[in-house]
């Protein structure tokens, strides 16, 4: 005899998020978009300068595997007063490295609000939306939107930039030597 | 003379007359949703100079914005409550929260169009208790996407020529 059917109420999507801080202010990122949290001292012998970068956010770049992501300051990103971090998220699917001050916690949100169509600046590449936890209100941020095709192009530029003056360093040692 | 195009420019509905400082304004009462005691501003990084932050109403993230500003020169010293309304674009309603700066009241009266030489804000007007009351456009008054006003119809035109 077949096992009766039982109906259960759908049961509302939700999606696991980490709450960080960047200068003060509380953010929410999908935690399926970090691929790993380092400590700032932990990468600090593996960062690149990149003294030729137009962009004020990005001051170092670091390879992982055959690619180069660039380390984004998320206070100066949001426009916010920075502050030393300490934590870095590697985030998936794009070349970002994102500098936080700390995780506050990990939770689970239900329900992600779009931006009103009140908000008309670059914030609408910034977030996915908002949501509420805990009865604050908490911007769920884009990962892809630290970085812009046009700052990544540039970025490309410095990058170049500043592998070709190492391996002129790394030549002329060795012509020394 | 008939009076059919008198009857065409002004409609008997319902609005709801806002204190803002020293002035009374006017939205139809369709697009107000809730008056609200000030509740706390959430407020995070955002480029959109005109918001404030958003409040957090029955589950919902509502912006704010002081409109007292644009209408009459100086923001609002004092705030008794929070004007919850709704704007339409396009096919999109969206929500704002409006600071104002006394009780509200519910009036049914007849509205006058507005006319070409008003601003765009203004959908029209309102004569009640010896008062002449700006009705408001909302979508225009706010920040939001960029909304285009139909043209006038060519008589409204063509009365603003000398």
């Amino acid at each position: 005899m077949p096992a009766p059917v039982i109906a259960r109420a759908p049961q509302p999507r939700t999606e696991q998020i980490i709450l960080f801080r960047v200068s003060g202010q509380t953010f929410a990122i999908s935690s399926a978009s970090v691929q790993e949290v380092r400590s700032v001292d932990n990468i600090a012998g593996m960062a690149q300068d990149l003294p030729d970068s137009s962009i004020r956010k990005v001051r170092h770049s670091i390879r992982r595997g055959d690619r180069t992501l660039y380390i984004v300051n998320a206070a100066l990103h949001f426009g916010l007063q920075p502050q030393p971090a300490a934590l870095v998220f590697f985030l998936r699917r794009t070349r970002t490295a994102l500098l936080i001050d700390g995780i506050e916690k990990m939770t689970t949100m239900s329900r992600l609000q779009a931006l009103s169509l009140a908000f008309q600046g670059e914030e609408l590449n910034w977030y996915r939306g908002l949501t509420a936890i805990d009865q604050a209100v908490i911007p769920v941020v884009q990962p892809e939107g630290f970085l812009s095709l046009a700052e990544l192009t540039l970025l490309e530029g410095a990058q170049l930039a500043a592998d070709t003056r190492a391996i002129a360093a790394q030549t002329s040692g060795a012509h020394l030597q | 003379m008939s009076a059919a195009p008198i009857a065409a420019l002004e409609s008997t509905q319902s609005f709801v007359l806002l204190r803002l400082g020293e002035r009374r304004f006017a939205l139809p009462a369709r697009q107000v949703a809730e008056l609200v005691a000030p509740s706390r501003i959430f407020r995070f990084p955002h480029k959109s100079a005109e918001i404030e932050g958003v409040i957090l109403r029955r589950g919902r993230m509502i912006p704010i914005t002081d409109i007292a500003d644009r209408l009459n020169g100086k923001k609002l010293t004092t705030r008794r409550f929070f004007l919850l309304a709704t704007r339409k674009f396009a096919t999109q309603a969206d929500w704002i929260a409006i600071p104002v700066s006394g009780e509200c009241e519910l009036v049914a009266t007849d509205m006058m169009e507005s006319g070409a030489n008003d601003s765009p804000h203004v959908a029209g007007w309102l004569s009640h208790g010896g008062e002449v009351i700006e009705v408001l456009r909302l979508s225009i008054l706010t920040p939001g996407p960029v909304e285009h006003i139909a043209p006038l119809p060519p008589h409204d035109i063509a009365e603003a020529l000398p």
